[in-house]
């Protein structure tokens, strides 16, 4: 089906189970366990096991011990003979690799190393213990080189990403120069790490030269052919299988060390292997979201019109690797005659770094953010005001582009009045509980709405059960669920009725889980499918007219006449496969969605420690197709934003070029303790142009604008304008007033 | 409070000592040689023979004395409920109850619990018949992802018992009285439950909910 009209009145607009806020269909196999992840797919358990293949063998991998250089000698003979050893894996003897397009460093390193952790072997045993204490007698010698892992240092060798070229409008310099307020401030952001609780982990079984891979992956096309690309076959020779994913957030987009050392291993030995990374070597040898340093410089009328508004980001990575692109949106988000935005990418031998969650945008309004609070302060005028104020309906750079819908100002407006704003004390440093100085922050949430092809298909059983079936995974996100709703709501029968396969690359391609766009596509793909098989269930049921035909409580009406949806399969079942096919309507309109989040934070007076109070965010995304999981996503990224405030930094080691806090007691990520109720309103608004489903993404639109929400707060309490993230107490105390 | 007396260690102080010892572990040497000091043989592994009662019924296991309890469950038994998340004491995912105390599984070896008493998640509810915590955590949708799931409801279900034995917290106001059944003290007591989705508010209210159906 191609989507290239705005999409008129469609069976989803009855909302009698799409919108609905209904429990996750897979909640109750979650929560008794019953869930089978990647490296638990074993005999008698979930009949997940193909059937006649031998206990699987465990993989452990070893990690590079330096950041950059060569293996001068590599020594696993000691390894070879432990007991219960199996194989060791290692350049040497994995045979010759391809590489992925979309991995940066190989998968498996050796004798080159391009970074800390890089995996550099794999010994397979009959048992993890053994795989892994044999591990620890692998012998490397290493010839050290040195690198450059500190992006202070080489930020001026940065130069602009091909395929973000600067972007200008008017004459910011002179604009800039003349505008009567200004502000020029440097803000930065460290490298994040997703942490998600499932390690990347993969069980590997060889039938011949096919492969079937069961592994924890966002992106199932992106993973068989990237997979197949490093082992040299053909991408038909794979089976990939992700139906359930212990969190993702960008760091399982792309296959890992897991997936291809599973294979390697696998084949090695003719028997399946299975490797989970353990959690130590998570952090360095996967992706995480590069650190920025962002120059912002705006300058404003006195009555508080952005007149020049320019936006430079800095960061590294890898030689080949992607820039962290955190300044879109400020190409979008507020007004502005004169413009301008730039980035930078140097080379740093860090790990490589890669999307997460919000990718841009999320480092990109860490910093935009403040700067806006700060110009309201210098304007003396409320930071919500001067972002209605300068509200833009259209892209500022082709003002013929109009946003197809863009509800900046209602969300701020419903948020300031839900959150009692107005109650605020614009003076810093004011407001005291107790121990506690009080502060309250405000920032925008901005996220573009991205489409994808989405394909599934749809079966109508003689049971009249229906099965859908798709690529697509469910990374927390809801799939699952959205999916079910959706081909119930467009067939007619209840949610129940309905069951849902994904996350494996039998089946039809879908858009995946990536960009905040998998909600809104992959249903769309579903809906294109069901619109297939309601055409070929009218014919059976003798309706001449497809499109005047209504699906409604397992009936099939139309010209005064019913028929049970059953009779259509009373002789043999029906099957339709289409997919969503985006054409045009994302280049004529500007798609974006929208938010805002208002925070309360109490800062102790003495210690300088923050804590989160109360959060609420507005947002508008969109048709919500399921309040309830579309909340979950809002909360679950509004706690990672103050972990992104508060806690949460990657630290470089500048000897080693690693970083050195590689685990969960190191990296803090917000826990039970740090995060208090928190309420989230959606905006109505189906957005027909969209997809038909008239939906947008919500995951990541929930993380944009938090940290900066809660570094604002922290500065209406306390006075202390903090620009360099996390907002630690060491950054507050000196500057705090003395504690009385 | 008497019950309190009896803990032989907290599991903060669990944490804690597990935190430090892995970071050390964790960190790189200089010299850029990996396992200098390694020893360069391996003896054959120690087997020893364990029985466990899990979930009601009696296991015995030969297995290598290097296996943690959280291994034992889920590579010798198949329970997979209980989850690996960090493999050393610092996410919670892997929490059951032993011997009715709540205890992360990564941490302890199987062989230590000859004749303990065991529940897993799967000895709490099936899809079909959720225990009450079970069926609150989806009704108020206290999980994404669903991995850490099973070592919430799990530590969900010994920090109640905990709490009806008056244990205090470090959120407890009073360390002789009763503690209350607060967010604050849910809150506090759960952080050692790590879910990166972030359902922590949703979890709140589902605990709560189970908490009450349960008292």
């Amino acid at each position: 089906m191609k989507f290239d009209t705005p999409s008129a009145e469609n069976p989803t607009d009855r909302l009698r189970v799409v919108g609905q806020p209904v429990d996750r269909i897979d909640g109750p196999l979650k929560t008794t366990g019953r869930a089978p992840y990647a490296y638990e797919h074993h005999d008698g358990f979930t009949g997940g096991f193909a059937d006649g293949l031998a206990r699987p063998a465990y993989g452990h991998v070893l990690g590079a011990g330096i950041a950059r250089g060569r293996i001068r000698s590599f020594d696993a003979e000691a390894a070879r003979r432990a007991p219960g050893v199996l194989a060791v894996i290692s350049a040497d003897n994995a045979g010759p690799l391809g590489q992925g397009p979309r991995n940066t460093a190989k998968l498996l390193g050796g004798p080159r190393i391009e970074h800390y952790h890089q995996a550099i072997a794999l010994v397979v045993a009959e048992s993890f213990e053994q795989a892994r204490a044999a591990a620890r007698l692998i012998r490397v010698e290493y010839a050290r080189e040195a690198g450059e892992f500190d992006l202070a240092k080489v930020r001026d060798s940065g130069r602009a990403p091909q395929d973000e070229p600067d972007r200008r409008l008017g004459d910011f310099a002179a604009a800039f120069a003349a505008s009567a307020v200004r502000i020029d401030a440097v803000y930065r952001t460290p490298d994040q790490s997703h942490a998600m609780m499932e390690p990347h982990a993969s069980m590997a079984a060889w039938d011949g030269d096919r492969l079937t891979l069961w592994t924890s992956n966002q992106m199932i096309a992106w993973g068989r052919a990237d997979l197949a690309k490093t082992l040299g076959i053909r991408p038909e020779q794979i089976r990939l299988l992700s139906p359930y994913i212990g969190g993702g957030f960008g760091g399982k987009l792309f296959v890992r060390a897991d997936a291809v050392l599973a294979a390697l291993g696998a084949r090695a030995i003719g028997r399946p292997v299975k490797v989970m990374l353990a959690r130590p070597l998570v952090f360095n040898n996967t992706t995480h979201r590069p650190a920025t340093i962002q120059r912002i410089r705006i300058g404003a009328t006195a009555d508080g019109h952005i007149h020049a508004i320019a936006h430079e980001s800095w960061c590294g990575n890898l030689p080949g690797g992607s820039a962290e692109t955190a300044t879109q949106q400020t190409q979008l988000l507020y007004a502005g005659a004169h413009r301008l935005s730039a980035l930078r990418l140097a080379t740093l031998d860090l790990p490589e770094g890669n999307a997460m969650r919000a990718p841009g945008e999320a480092p990109g309004l860490m910093a935009l953010e403040i700067a806006i609070d700060e110009l309201a302060e210098k304007l003396g005028l409320d930071p919500v005001e001067l972002r209605i104020r300068n509200d833009t309906p259209v892209d500022p750079h082709d003002p013929q582009r109009r946003f197809s819908q863009r509800q900046l100002v209602e969300c701020l407006r419903t948020g300031a009045a839900r959150f009692g704003w107005a109650q605020r004390n614009p003076v810093p440093g004011r407001t005291r509980a107790g121990r506690w100085l009080l502060g309250h922050g405000v920032a925008a949430a901005f996220r573009n709405n991205l489409v994808m092809k989405s394909g599934a298909r749809v079966r109508l059983g003689r049971d009249a059960r229906v099965t859908v079936e798709t690529d697509m995974t469910d990374i927390g996100t809801g799939s699952y669920t959205v999916i079910a709703q959706t081909a119930a709501e467009m067939l007619g029968v209840p949610l129940a009725q309905v069951d849902v396969r994904l996350g494996d690359s039998d089946f039809p391609v879908s858009a995946g889980s990536g960009g905040q766009w998998g909600g809104n596509c992959s249903t769309a793909g579903v809906y294109a499918a069901c619109m297939r098989l309601r055409e070929q269930i009218a014919q059976r049921l003798g309706f001449r007219d497809a499109a005047a035909v209504r699906f409604a409580d397992g009936e099939v009406q139309a010209g005064g006449r019913v028929a049970p949806l059953a009779d259509a399969v009373r002789d043999s079942e029906l099957l339709a496969e289409d997919s969503i096919e985006f054409a045009g309507l994302d280049r004529k309109y500007q798609q974006s969605t929208f938010g805002a989040h208002f925070v309360e934070v109490g800062v102790d007076a003495a210690t300088g420690e923050t804590r989160v109070r109360r959060m609420l965010a507005v947002c508008a995304a969109g048709r919500i197709l399921n309040p309830k999981t579309a909340r979950s996503q809002v909360i679950g990224a509004m706690t990672m934003g103050v972990g992104a405030a508060l806690s949460e930094a990657l630290h470089v080691d500048p000897r080693l070029g690693c970083f050195v806090n590689h685990d969960l007691a190191g990296y803090e990520v917000p826990v039970h303790a740090d995060i208090p109720h928190q309420e989230v309103i959606f905006l109505d608004g189906a957005d027909p142009v969209s997809s038909p489903m008239k939906a947008k993404g919500v995951g990541e639109l929930g993380l944009c604008g938090v940290a900066a929400a809660i570094a604002n707060a922290v500065y209406n309490a306390t006075g202390v304008r903090v620009r360099d993230y996390p907002l630690t107490l060491d950054k507050l105390l000196g500057q705090m007033p003395a504690p009385g | 409070m008497d019950d309190c007396l009896h803990l032989k260690i907290t599991r903060r102080r669990l944490l804690i000592a597990s935190a430090v010892s892995a970071s050390a572990a964790a960190l790189p040497s200089l010299s850029g040689a990996a396992s200098r000091d390694a020893p360069q043989t391996a003896a054959a592994p120690v087997q020893q023979r364990v029985r466990l009662r899990i979930n009601g019924e009696v296991h015995s296991l030969e297995l290598d004395t290097r296996t943690t309890l959280l291994d034992a469950l889920r590579e010798h038994l198949q329970l997979t409920g209980t989850k690996k998340g960090c493999d050393h004491g610092q996410c919670g995912a892997c929490t059951v109850l032993l011997d009715g105390r709540r205890i992360n599984a990564c941490l302890t070896l199987a062989v230590m619990h000859e004749g303990a008493e065991l529940t897993t998640i799967e000895g709490l509810g099936t899809p079909g018949r959720l225990h009450p915590m079970q069926a609150a955590f989806v009704k108020h949708d206290a999980f994404q992802c669903g991995y850490c799931t099973p070592g919430q409801i799990c530590s969900a279900l010994g920090m109640l018992d905990e709490l009806r034995a008056g244990q205090p917290s470090h959120v407890s106001a009073d360390l002789e009285a009763a503690p209350t059944l607060s967010a604050d003290e849910i809150r506090e007591r759960m952080s050692g439950n790590l879910c990166r989705c972030g359902a922590y508010s949703n979890l709140v209210e589902a605990i709560t909910e189970a908490a009450g159906s349960r008292a």
